[in-house]
């Protein structure tokens, strides 16, 4: 056996057997596809992976953008921002302030654009995709075509979405969560008129996107495993993704749902969320409805929705910090289970966001208690974090440091979290800057490193080439650095009771005091938003003249690894590896490697067995008589 | 001036720029097919640590820093309640922070990479998963619990205490205040019938509106149980009264309600704080469109023999707007006549100290003092 060529792509293939599987019967008989087909309508996971990857990045750029404008009035409210004019037009007033109205959409657009936008679409998207295949041993995800559409319709909903941007009445104006009636009426504020129809335009086709998309996952992840790789053999990345995609199909509809009666109310007539309202000098004649009606309806996705940004990010980083510190990830059922638990959990405390909008006090005692529990299982997650570092031999790649940091973001806004879930204190800091800085840390810049760290370390695999590290270390301690100064300070900003979605402080005497540390944070962010470009150029240069990558670069046990370095339509040439174990033997004692790929098999490794182990040899032999036929229809 | 900074960061990027590609080909030149990390990885190790001693200096410097941003000690007997729970979880927090930081940033550099050295295989320990489980797990039910108390004890309404009842009405964009008069029974209201004089909708076919009178500012008196009566005009607003430690969101057509006691008057606060232009502030904390951040409105905390000066010395808004009574029907202006409280305001003219007792005017209008904030925000 070659064991002291562990670089050779073939070392371990000559034990390993795979089962032939007659997928795609349809595809080989097209021999070329043409280039539409191939990459614009691909149906290939990893085509449509990146597509994602690439939109949701440039969503990135445009949502960080909007952040700079808004910081800028924040940070420096007497400042001309005249010198934007040939960008932002009559969103700059006369006098050369930003619009107040403007301000608002800016405020709206940031978060629609990063909750959904880059963390469902671009994160998911991006690594569901494209990992879930390789990783379980399929060829492709479930249906190709749905797969396709699931990227086209996230498409189209960016279209509409960022037309919205140019209306004159300006796009969605309402905040990220659009309540009416301030939503509901156009003649409450510009933004409530096309830009707002549009907004739910755009938020129906991503809904369609992300549900044809979790239907594949779960059926590939369910359906297509190869053979030997049960649900205890997963990389915690799949189960991430699996449970991540489970929460979208229960939850999204729900979001639809709000969406459309709130269409309903903009232009049927209708008063779901509407009653006995006067304004501008009329009193319409909607009466009935409730506005805490749509707050419900709302928050049961969005709370949710929190973790289908999260869980994906934790799932690469489980990944990331077991490869990289040459351990087994610590307490993998432990991992699986709080995975399960958080995402059974998150169904159930949604009103926790509501804590302070008139509903009764006995739901507040009810979703607090079921609030803090859900902290046990993150608190669990990130000791078993912490814990595989301990004593592990540890790599610091890029993908690895922002793994690292992305635990203590999500320790850090996790840990404020059980002071907002709290209703008695949450009646002190609902709306205003604590909740800001206890969502952009536990779920805004947690899972944005999660992503960071999933492009840095599946690079290799996606483009076959490999980024610049050095640049990538610069980019995390900047990033890293910098997330905490704009968003430590925010908390003392909400302790002294500054209100969120605020233009200026100035109208009061208890917020005027605030301006030095809002210019601080404020210049913090434009730094770290720079920080990103050296990473924008990094990603994009390295595409084309990046050193050219070996097969397994982390020398990783994940099946992924085993596809030659640019993979093509079928993901491995021939058959389909056989897995024999989980995916975390690093440095098991006994082996001469600090890593056994899932697709070496235990007779192969007898010296770092362990004793139950060994009593597998035996159906080993079984598996691999084994000839298994699939016939897939398309 | 620009020309210069932008040539100087040209330059800058430039040699880093060269810096990176000349330590990356120095790095090409001494590679050793074997290594599986270069210098770099010390860098990063060392920089976890670091880190965390420049983070938690910066933690501790913050804390007191920001000391000086801080509320006062709350103004209302529940204010305190919270502010104790509030101190004690951020304790426990804090206390986890510092902890699992330690860890997390000193592991790194630990256990950095050795070629010499092999990571320890350890997949599990139950018993420790346990211990972490269940000590997290009690922590939080303490939490829980204590949280469960304060929330009962600012949310319950006690059915036979009498509260001094403020409605407060948001609407794009400032606060209306009205009082329920002698009979301290508020009358009711009907969106329809609102209109530029009768700006909160006060239904005059209710009996119990003849007293009713609309302020300038939330006047409540100290010690006794005050209930903000809230609701919406338009859109969602939301009352922070955050001296108070009192928030409850103002909806249309769903009125809301917040109970507390204030326990500290508006001279008094001035006087502790050395301000001789305190006012307790409410806030605005619903996005309610353009002028969201310019919805203030002041609360004056007076001794109850003030405030029941105060009280008796305002003007319904029978009498103070008599051409929208001219417009009702004859037989409800005869009515409402007859439920006028007969004690008027001429007999004890309000001696109290005028800056802090008003008189609605006969329209009510927006403040100066709101026109004023309006006005400098730019709406």
């Amino acid at each position: 056996m070659d064991t002291a060529d562990i670089h050779s792509p073939l070392a371990v293939d000559h034990h390993a057997h795979g089962h032939d599987a007659h997928e795609h019967h349809d595809e080989h008989e097209h021999h070329e596809q043409s280039f539409v087909q191939k990459y614009i309508f691909s149906e290939d996971h990893k085509i449509i992976a990146k597509q994602f990857l690439i939109t949701g990045l440039l969503w990135a750029f445009v949502g960080g953008l909007m952040s700079m404008f808004f910081r800028m009035q924040l940070g420096f409210p007497n400042a001309s921002l005249e010198w934007l004019r040939p960008i932002l037009g009559h969103w700059i007033q006369q006098d050369g302030k930003l619009d107040p109205e403007f301000y608002l959409a800016l405020v709206t657009m940031h978060g629609t654009i990063m909750v959904f936008f880059v963390l469902t679409a671009g994160l998911s998207g991006t690594f569901s995709n494209f990992l879930i295949p390789l990783q379980v041993g399929a060829r492709d995800m479930a249906s190709g075509f749905m797969n396709m559409l699931s990227y086209w319709f996230f498409f189209a909903s960016s279209v509409v979405m960022f037309s919205s941007l140019f209306l004159t009445t300006g796009p969605a104006s309402g905040g990220w969560v659009i309540y009416p009636p301030l939503s509901a009426l156009p003649q409450a504020m510009p933004g409530s008129g096309l830009g707002m129809t549009m907004w739910l335009i755009s938020m129906a086709l991503f809904i369609v996107s992300s549900l044809l998309g979790s239907i594949n996952y779960i059926s590939t992840v369910i359906n297509l495993r190869t053979k030997g790789m049960t649900f205890s053999r997963l990389p915690l990345t799949i189960w991430a993704f699996f449970l991540t995609a489970v929460i979208g199909i229960l939850a999204f509809p729900v979001l639809l749902s709000a969406a459309l009666l709130l269409i309903f109310d903009r232009s049927f007539g209708t008063s779901f969320y509407l009653s006995e309202i006067y304004i501008n000098g009329q009193a319409l004649d909607r009466v009935g409805g409730s506005p805490i009606l749509f707050q419900h309806l709302f928050w049961f996705l969005g709370h949710p929705e929190v973790y289908i940004v999260l869980l994906p990010a934790l799932g690469i980083t489980s990944e990331v910090i077991a490869t990289m510190s040459r351990k087994p990830i610590f307490g993998y059922r432990a991992m699986v289970g709080s995975m399960i638990f958080i995402a059974f959990l998150s169904f159930i405390v949604w009103a926790h966001h509501m804590f302070v909008t008139g509903m009764n006090p006995i739901l507040g005692s009810i979703f607090m208690f079921l609030t803090l529990i859900i902290a046990v299982p993150s608190a669990v997650k990130s000791f078993n974090y912490i814990t595989t570092l301990w004593r592990g031999n540890i790599i610091f790649t890029p993908a690895m440091l922002f793994s690292i940091g992305l635990v203590s973001l999500f320790i850090s806004g996790g840990l404020t979290g059980i002071a907002l879930g709290n209703s008695a204190i949450d009646i002190q800091l609902h709306d205003t800057y604590f909740v800001v800085a206890h969502f952009h840390l536990v779920m805004g810049s947690a899972s944005f490193f999660g992503m960071m760290a999933g492009v840095y370390h599946w690079f290799p695999k996606m483009f076959g080439r490999m980024m610049n590290p050095q640049m990538g270390y610069i980019h995390f301690w900047m990033t890293f650095i910098g997330v905490y100064l704009v968003f430590f300070p925010m908390h003392y900003l909400g302790i002294s009771g500054f209100p969120r979605r605020y233009y200026s402080f100035s109208s009061y005497q208890a917020f005027n005091m605030y301006a030095d540390l809002n210019s601080f944070i404020s210049i913090s962010a434009f730094i770290t938003f720079s920080a990103q470009l050296l990473f924008a150029y990094n990603f994009f240069y390295s595409i084309f003249r990046g050193k050219k990558a070996t097969q397994n670069p982390w020398l990783s046990n994940s099946l992924e690894w085993t596809t030659p370095v640019n993979p093509g339509h079928g993901n491995w040439v021939g058959a389909i590896p056989n897995v024999y174990r989980w995916p975390y033997d690093y440095s098991k004692p006994g082996s001469e490697n600090d890593y056994i790929p899932q697709n070496v098999p235990y007779s192969a490794t007898p010296e770092s067995n362990l004793p139950f182990e060994n009593e597998l040899i035996a159906l080993e032999k079984e598996m691999d008589e084994e000839v298994v036929v699939v016939v897939n229809h398309h | 001036m620009t020309i210069f900074i932008i040539v100087g960061l040209v330059l800058v990027l430039a040699i880093a720029g060269l810096l990176l590609r000349v330590t990356k080909l120095v790095e090409v030149i001494k590679s050793d097919e074997n290594q599986r990390v270069d210098g770099a990885n010390k860098v990063n190790a060392f920089m976890f640590p670091l880190f965390l001693v420049c983070g938690l200096g910066g933690f501790y410097w913050i804390n007191n820093y920001a000391q000086k941003f801080y509320l006062p000690a709350a103004a209302s007997a529940h204010g305190h309640e919270i502010d104790e729970m509030f101190w004690f979880t951020m304790a426990i927090l804090v206390i986890a922070f510092i902890g699992t930081h330690l860890l997390l940033f000193t592991f790194p550099f630990t256990y950095q990479f050795n070629a010499k050295r092999k990571a320890t295989f350890f997949p599990e320990d139950h018993k420790l998963e346990l211990i972490w489980t269940v000590v997290p797990g009690i922590v939080l039910a303490l939490l829980v619990f204590t949280g469960y108390r304060v929330w009962t004890d600012v949310t319950y309404h006690k059915e036979d205490t009498q509260y001094e009842v403020v409605e407060i009405v948001g609407k794009q964009f400032n606060w209306m205040v009205r009082y329920p008069g002698i009979d301290n029974k508020l009358g009711k209201h009907n969106f329809r019938m609102t209109d530029e004089t009768n700006i909160v909708g006060i239904d005059f076919t209710d009996n119990n509106a003849a007293d009713d009178f609309m302020a300038q500012k939330v006047v409540i008196p100290k010690g006794r149980p005050v209930m903000f009566k809230i609701r919406s005009r338009d859109v969602l607003h939301s009352v922070f009264a955050f001296h108070f430690r009192q928030k409850m969101d103002a909806v249309p057509g769903m009125p809301t309600s917040f109970y507390f006691t204030p326990i500290k008057t508006t001279a008094e606060m001035r006087a502790e704080l050395g301000k001789q232009d305190f006012d307790y502030e409410i806030a605005c904390t619903e996005v309610c469109g353009r002028g969201h951040f310019g919805m203030r409105a002041v609360i004056e905390v007076l001794e109850p023999r003030e405030y029941d000066k105060w009280k008796a010395s305002q003007k319904s808004f029978i009498v103070s707007n008599p051409e929208y009574i001219a417009k009702l029907s004859p037989s409800d202006q005869e009515r409402l006549k007859k439920l006028l409280p007969k004690a008027e305001p001429e007999v004890a003219p309000a001696v109290a100290d005028s800056a802090t007792a008003k008189i609605s005017p006969a329209k009510t209008e927006t403040s100066k003092v709101q026109q004023t904030v309006i006005q400098k925000a730019g709406i």
